[in-house]
């Protein structure tokens, strides 16, 4: 069964909403901020919330927690790393993902629920998904703008996009998230881990936890 | 020492303590205070913390209830929700730093809030918002309104809180004096629930959290409890300044001091600082306290022994821990990078004793501190008419009243606000802001152990047209809302916004409403746990409409039954169930209008709590699929609004409510048949005070007339006659069908009908499009 490790900053908000989904398709512990043992998991996740406060520019301070050099050697070692809404913003500022996240177009918080279109279904998080397929996930962020200097270039490395007329907060290309080079790192503004049980809106962020504990035959 | 804020001449009177209380005060300490005792009485013989002007008043309210943990007195109430859990909960005011200065304001009054709830051992998990301005069109309200939104954003989102609901009402009369409520729920297992009351002499007093600085220096006696006035600029130093990174380390320490049991009691620092948690600590305990302020944690580092004891920096805690436990303390903290510090000592006997390191700077009894302050009687008188002036009239003859009413910004939608607030954070929320009449929480994640329902009212103009009856209906109200989503009351928690207590008629006011929330508790059997009273809630272009904010807490077996308050699909039965007996009097429309009711009719409690326990039953049953209780906007209103969301329009007949339930009684006249329905009405309705009621009145009071005790149920055809034979005992009319794409109601002798997407448009545009 897959071990997820779901890490705890002070300020992260959202750790424990992660850390009950992912136990829905595997089991799950929290990663101590402090501590650079990843205590041997299968897949991280990086979760939302406001790391540190996030007083300096979001993520800033995250990425020189001592976690994040483990995550890093982990992700080097082609471990996935999913990361959600400030974990996505962490990864761009460890420069473990390409791009990053600007104030949303409105400069006001966001909290809404958006329809994603998963653009590449054979990433170790979309892999329960049928490429083009629709989810309805939400967003809640201030700082969700994705921005990089040559969307062109990323060509597959895009993973989710909204849906037409979905794009909340001005991200380019309307890019919701995106992976590295190899794949095996994805970020993500919208919140799979509140899209996990259709009782509180929406079951379909669960397909990226269960394709993280989906082991290949 | 402290002449800068204390200066010269008489500085009782500067710190808003009366000569009788000064008197008094010397008298029970049989001496002149000095200038730390000084400050410290003056903010513990405050309205805001002494209750002086409403203590004895709320002795009226029932405090006693089957499922009643915690009741008032501590930080925050606590009702039993079954399988150990308890729901701490609790609402509170922050209007006059919000009035000067909003983001900070409201942020604080989150993070206030918040720390109550956490300081019973409760894990805040929601937040509701209870919000008052001027007309949307003053640039002032619209300021207000912005800053406001963004500061409770701000804080409930940063520190990881859900902001589930709330209401926004735009009415003159706090166009200068605005009302921020805030309303924080909690969940703790039994077991944590823990009391302030100091204990054990010789245990160490420790302070958590933040630095203390001057922020909020008077905040209690210069800010809450004085009218607002010219010079309001210079109070904004007053106003503290909040962290949410800070609360959000200080509710995951204190939360695990409290499991690892290492803490006899805790307390939070709300108005007036150190000098107000120390004191009710002590008076709870019937114990001492010494604090040494050489000890305190500074900011800035020439503050005065008076300026750290009455300093309302935020994000601080106050504990008393055991001496052989203090290092496991440390030890938690430290992890949490919380600041921790003994500052002090529980004593014997009964004194307040402030040090400056040996220096003995100020000694006081604790019982004089806490409960000496002298109780003043009210003086109400019932004035010969209303006290406030009709509002402007909004609307002419030509308008199309529903139009009006869906653009007017209390009634129109407030995603504009509801967006900018993290709904989600924690996993309960079923139902989120809007989505339904109250907001829906799982209390385990495994979905096994049932919900909770939350909901915030308090509707002041009609209050304002009748103390005792709008106060029973903002009770009335939340119950409605609790018995959409099928969960019956376990508690409330209320706020008393009012005017200045010393004149008459606020007085008069103020005692009515009591009497009216108490007789609406004692009929639905639902008791107060807790809450907070701001008076003085008054601009020098005269008071704020009397505003009791209700905040009312009841559990439901499931959730997943629990009815949204839209039309999901076409082909729904919709009918009209409940004493429904609408009256202008009151009413939005009446708003609309420029006129202003003096009294309300009068409400029948008990037949009102046996409605509610059969709308519980047929929200309970699985049939409902939607539920709307009959509010602001009244029956047109309300089918729209469950129109809207999904835009599934509907057909209503109302012919046969025709008689029976219209103020006017009387029978629809022949000539008021006019395809143009609505203007008809209007061009009528402004007659019926001196002519009696006309018929367009009548027809106008029953689409658009307020009154307690309306629900709109929808249901699938074939569940209706099972639906109706829940509902045998009370008024059950079926009214109409859901589809199309508009919206008709029927009448007898005209009919109105608005294209659903034209209704959209104005319920949805009207606050966005002020900002644009």
């Amino acid at each position: 069964m897959t071990r997820f490790g779901v890490i705890r900053f002070p300020g992260s908000c959202d750790e424990v909403d992660a850390l009950l989904a992912a136990r829905r398709f595997g089991e799950a512990e929290l990663l101590w901020h402090r501590d650079r043992d990843l205590k041997g998991v299968d897949a991280v996740v990086v979760p939302g919330g406001f790391s540190y406060g996030d007083y300096l520019r979001v993520g800033a301070i995250a990425r020189f927690s001592p976690v994040m050099e483990a995550v890093a050697e982990f992700a080097a070692d082609g471990g996935p790393v999913l990361g959600i809404c400030n974990g996505f913003q962490v990864l761009c500022e460890a420069h473990l993902l390409p791009g990053a996240l600007l104030p949303n177009t409105s400069l006001r918080f966001i909290a809404r629920q958006v329809e994603i279109e998963v653009v590449n279904a054979a990433t170790p998080f979309t892999r329960a998904c049928e490429e083009a397929t629709q989810l309805s996930i939400p967003v809640k962020h201030t700082t969700g703008r994705y921005y990089h200097p040559h969307p062109d270039s990323l060509a597959d490395q895009v993973v989710f996009r909204y849906a037409p007329g979905q794009n909340p907060n001005g991200s380019l290309a309307d890019i919701a998230g995106v992976a590295n080079e190899a794949g095996n790192v994805v970020g993500l503004m919208p919140h799979p881990e509140h899209a996990v049980d259709p009782l509180v809106g929406s079951a379909d962020g669960g397909k990226l936890f269960e394709s993280m504990a989906w082991v290949p035959a | 020492m402290g002449t800068r804020v204390i200066g010269a001449g008489s500085k009782h009177t500067e710190l808003g303590l009366t000569d009788y209380e000064y008197e008094q005060i010397c008298e029970k300490l049989g001496r002149e205070p000095n200038d730390v005792e000084l400050a410290v009485f003056s903010l513990m013989w405050s309205e805001h913390c002494g209750y002086k002007h409403s203590k004895k008043l709320l002795r009226r309210l029932p405090t006693e209830g089957p499922h009643l943990l915690l009741g008032p007195g501590e930080n925050a109430g606590a009702v039993d929700v079954g399988d150990g859990l308890a729901i701490a909960f609790k609402v509170e005011s922050h209007n006059h730093p919000s009035a000067v200065e909003p983001f900070e304001g409201a942020a604080t009054g989150v993070g206030g809030i918040l720390r109550d709830i956490f300081a019973v051992g409760a894990r805040p998990i929601a937040v509701l918002d209870s919000l008052r301005f001027g007309e949307l069109d003053s640039a002032r309200s619209r300021y207000l309104l912005d800053r406001v939104v963004a500061g409770i954003g701000h804080y409930g989102n940063s520190v990881g809180v859900a902001t589930v609901g709330g209401e926004i009402y735009f009415e003159s009369p706090y166009e200068q004096n605005c009302l921020v409520n805030a309303m924080c729920l909690g969940i703790a297992p039994h077991e944590r629930l823990t009391r302030s009351a100091a204990a054990g002499v010789g245990n160490h007093v420790v302070l958590l959290g933040a630095l203390t600085g001057r922020d909020g220096i008077g905040g209690a006696s210069v800010l809450a409890s004085a009218e607002l006035g010219d010079g309001d600029e210079a109070k904004r130093p007053s106003v503290q300044i909040g962290d949410p990174f800070e609360e959000k380390k200080l509710i995951e320490c204190c939360l695990e001091l409290l499991d690892r049991d290492l803490l006899a009691s805790l307390q939070d620092l709300g108005a007036a600082g150190l000098t107000s948690s120390s004191s009710e600590m002590a008076s709870k305990g019937q114990v001492g306290i010494d604090l040494d302020m050489a000890e305190v944690p500074l900011r800035e580092a020439d503050m005065e022994p008076f300026e750290i004891m009455i300093s309302e920096s935020q994000e601080r805690m106050l504990c008393v821990v055991e001496p052989q436990l203090l290092d496991a303390v440390f030890e938690v903290c430290q992890r949490w990078e919380v600041r921790a510090t003994a500052i002090g000592t529980v004593t014997g006997g009964n004194r307040l004793r402030v040090f400056d390191g040996d220096d003995l700077v100020g000694e006081m009894p604790v019982d004089v501190l806490v409960d000496g302050c002298p109780l003043y009687d009210l003086e109400p008188e019932k004035p010969a008419g209303l006290v406030y002036t009709a509002p402007a009239a909004r609307i002419g003859d030509a308008d199309n009243v529903l139009l009006a009413l869906l653009r007017s910004p209390s009634i129109a939608s407030k995603l504009w606000a509801f967006e900018q607030y993290d709904p989600l954070v924690g996993s309960r929320t079923v139902r989120r802001p809007a989505q339904a009449e109250a907001a829906v929480l799982h209390l385990l994640h495994d979905g096994g152990h049932g919900a909770v329902a939350v909901s915030i009212e308090g509707n002041g103009r009609r209050v304002a047209c009748d103390p005792y009856v709008g106060a029973a209906e903002a009770v009335l109200e939340c119950a409605a809302n609790l018995a959409c989503v099928g969960a019956e009351p376990l508690g409330l928690t209320n706020c008393l916004n009012f005017g200045n207590p010393e004149k008459p008629h606020i007085a008069w006011q103020l005692t009515e409403a009591v009497d009216g929330l108490a007789d609406a508790c004692r009929a639905l059997n639902t008791p107060v746990v807790g809450g907070n009273v701001s008076l003085y809630n008054e601009a020098p272009e005269g008071p704020i409409y009397p505003t009791p904010v209700v905040g009312m807490v009841g559990k439901l077996p499931d959730p997943a039954v629990a009815p949204i308050n839209s039309f999901p699909r076409e082909g729904l039965v919709v009918v009209l169930a409940g004493p429904f007996a609408p009256a202008l009097a009151g009413s939005e429309v009446e708003k609309l209008r420029g006129e202003l009711a003096d009294g309300l009719p009068a409400v029948d409690l008990a037949s009102h709590a046996q409605t509610l326990a059969v709308i519980r039953a047929a929200t309970r049953s699985g049939l409902v699929v939607a539920a709307h209780d009959i509010a602001e906007g009244g029956l047109g209103v309300a089918l729209a609004e469950m129109a809207i969301p999904a835009r599934v329009g509907v057909r209503a007949d109302l012919r046969s409510l025709e008689n029976d339930s219209t103020e006017a009684g009387g029978s629809i006249a022949a000539d008021s048949a006019a395809p143009d329905f609505p203007a008809a009405s209007a061009a009528n309705s402004r007659a019926r005070s001196a002519a009696g009621p006309s018929a367009a009145s009548a027809s106008e009071a029953l689409l658009f007339g307020e009154g307690a005790g309306g629900f709109l149920l929808a249901c699938a055809r074939e569940d209706a006659d099972s639906l109706a034979a829940i509902c045998a005992d009370i008024p059950f009319t079926r009214i109409g069908e859901t589809g199309g794409n508009e919206i008709v109601l029927q009448l007898r002798t005209a009919s109105l009908s608005l294209q659903v997407e034209e209704a959209a448009q104005a319920y949805e545009r009207a606050v966005p499009s002020s900002f644009e």
